[in-house]
């Protein structure tokens, strides 16, 4: 431990900064009142230019995909780089549907996607399935970010034998979270993220100019690589595509982007925008997060070059490649810089942590809580019970790292990424139209669930051995194909889902069977923040009563 | 990171209606759309990068980057010159 305390005491001093400043937030913008969920779960709905795009940022590229991207492609190659055209395609794919969720929302002081669902189609039973859709994904999620810091942990000796010593500073770190957040709400995590991004801005741009002239320059970064994947008896790694993973490059970066801003954390962080212009003016500036993962993403290939080796994993005889750029920054940098780039890595959990849990609560509190176990809640008590719901959100993901093995959590998520697809048709298609039959809607998504899982539950992997749940990428031959080729699961569930839709909606409406109201009008699809009757921030609860039928 | 320039924009009618009177939210001509020819454009940064067919090769190198790594970073920046010109030709009316 000895030899990392330069790195040690630097971590800590920026990890006691920033939670200092998570508690003062409360007072940051300050408002009348915290006790109102769209104070606390949506930062006063209040956020500029600037702000949107450090807590969205902050919230879209976590610590986890900053550890997980290299290793892939420290591991396999071109493959991992899927990152990229993932996050340049997003932002145009979701430009226009994100301002008329913005409006609709705003209109009538949504706080979750499944408040619009029970709203547009009138129906509390998808809303629910939307909600517990949500939460299901976003758990293993945050549980993810713990693997992130646990990686840097690691990699500065911060470890003990037994499980609980091993975990004791993941459990201080996540304690300190877990107060401020219930504290200061978004606004925690909004101020952090400062912090978080510049720390990483400055190590990826020392990185991507230092390491390189370390290692001999680019030509011999990726020559190197090259050697590497040439020498491995692995069929799909290289630094380029082949025919085999080619189609899997393609249908995981469209779905992925598909997926992401249906994720509840997300979508907290566009509902907390002050307007219509905010969130037009992110979709061009947010892909500089893009760039940065680029280049963090190379980092992987560095990590061939400078001959770094994973710390092995939780498992006798696995490695933990989740280590590979920690490493890297430890071998490369001086001492008092990796603690600074460790430093990034460990509050850039915190922040996606933060909004992730808060996601996950206003969805109990607004499509659960409130809807089947006290209607006539207050905001106030809406508040409260997110908050602690938040800590409980927190709680599990602590005890998903400790007590179970963190590869249940990286499969977890995997799912929860095809999981999370299945809104789509309600959510993303509901924005537009309303032609699809909210019985229809549940059908989809249970059989997009179905085939995912069944996907999903076909998949070996060879690296850890396991026979299910291997990863997303489905090989074709399994559907009968007579090919070698890999398709994402997520984007195959989310079509059937489409279809079933399409299909059970023909079927409901020649039976007759009743239709939800809807409880948006058209307009309400393109109102900005000046043309809205401000019906929210008096708070008094909004639209969904009026839709019950 | 853009703020776009503090200049007023032109007024526009659809939005003024609007703004002054709820109500003339409800009336059918004062009906506002996002409907614009600009839009079709956003099609490009999203058909592009997923063509990596014809862009899996290793040369030619630029700075020492594979071809199939600095063209992926180079659609960034047609992503967002591509989303910046969309809401420059469409965005004014968000503007309060």
């Amino acid at each position: 431990m000895s030899d990392h305390i330069v790195e040690i005491v630097v971590f800590t001093a920026l990890f006691l900064l920033v939670s200092v400043m998570g508690f003062v937030a409360a007072r940051w913008r300050a408002p009348q009142d915290l006790n109102h969920l769209d104070e606390w779960g949506l930062g006063g709905r209040n956020f500029g230019g600037w702000i949107t795009w450090f807590l969205v940022g902050g919230d879209l590229y976590t610590a986890y995909t900053f550890v997980a991207v290299p290793a892939l492609l420290f591991g396999a190659g071109a493959a991992g780089f899927f990152a990229v055209p993932y996050t340049i395609i997003v932002y145009p794919m979701v430009f226009l549907v994100l301002v008329r969720l913005w409006s609709v929302s705003h209109r009538h002081g949504f706080v979750t996607p499944a408040d619009f669902v029970r709203a547009r189609f009138g129906s509390p039973t998808l809303a629910l399935l939307v909600a517990i859709t949500g939460i299901a994904a976003t758990m293993p999620y945050i549980a993810l970010q713990l693997v992130g810091i646990e990686a840097v942990l690691k990699t500065m000796g911060v470890t003990g034998d037994s499980a609980l010593a091993r975990h004791a500073p993941i459990i201080v770190a996540f304690a300190i979270l877990a107060a401020y957040t219930y504290q200061s709400g978004l606004r925690a995590p909004a101020l952090i993220a400062f912090v978080k991004d510049t720390l990483i801005y400055i190590v990826i741009l020392v990185a991507v100019i230092y390491l390189p002239a370390k290692l001999g320059g680019w030509n011999s970064i990726f020559d190197a690589a090259e050697a590497k994947f040439a020498a491995s008896p692995a069929p799909n790694d290289g630094i380029t595509l082949n025919v085999n993973n080619q189609l899997q490059y393609i249908t995981l970066a469209l779905g992925s982007a598909m997926a992401l801003f249906l994720y509840p954390h997300s979508i907290t962080g566009v509902l907390a925008s002050r307007d219509r212009g905010v969130i037009k003016r992110n979709m061009s500036a947010l892909p500089a997060y893009s760039l940065l993962l680029g280049l963090i993403a190379l980092l992987g290939f560095m990590a061939i070059a400078a001959g770094v080796k994973p710390l092995p994993g939780a498992r006798e005889g696995t490695v933990d490649s989740n280590t590979v750029v920690p490493l890297l920054f430890d071998q490369q940098f001086p001492a008092w810089f990796a603690g600074v780039a460790f430093a990034a890595v460990g509050i850039g959990a915190l922040v996606p942590a933060a909004i992730m849990s808060i996601a996950a609560a206003n969805l109990f509190t607004r499509n659960i809580y409130k809807e089947y176990l006290r209607k006539d809640a207050t905001p106030a008590q809406e508040a409260n019970v997110s908050k602690i719901t938040s800590l409980v959100v927190k709680v599990g993901a602590v005890a998903c790292i400790v007590f179970l093995d963190p590869q249940f959590s990286i499969d977890l998520q995997l799912i929860g990424g095809v999981i999370i697809l299945q809104t789509l048709p309600a959510v993303a298609l509901g924005l537009y139209t309303r032609w699809l039959h909210r019985g229809a809607l549940v059908a989809g998504w249970v059989a997009g669930m179905g085939l995912g899982m069944w996907m999903l539950y076909q998949i070996p992997n060879a690296a850890t051995g396991r026979a299910h749940f291997g990863g997303s990428a489905f090989p074709l031959s399994k559907f009968g194909f007579d090919t070698t080729m890999t398709i994402y699961v997520g984007l195959v569930a989310v079509a059937l889902n489409v279809l079933v839709a399409v299909i059970a909606t023909l079927i409901l409406r020649s039976m007759n069977v009743a239709e939800g109201e809807d409880g948006t009008t058209r307009e309400d699809y393109f109102a900005d923040a000046t043309t809205a009757a401000p019906t929210t921030p008096a708070g008094s609860t909004p639209a969904a009563p009026t839709t019950t039928t | 990171m853009a703020e776009p320039p503090s200049t007023t924009p032109p007024p526009d009618p659809e939005t003024a209606d609007i703004s002054d009177t709820e109500a003339a939210a409800s009336a059918p001509a004062q009906a506002r759309s996002d409907r614009s020819p600009w839009n079709w454009l956003l099609i490009v940064p999203i058909v592009v990068p997923l063509t990596t067919p014809l862009f899996n090769h290793d040369n030619p190198r630029l700075l020492g980057f594979p071809t199939f790594y600095w063209l992926q970073l180079a659609f960034i920046i047609l992503g967002v010159t591509t989303t910046t010109v969309v809401y420059r030709m469409t965005g004014r009316g968000e503007r309060r």
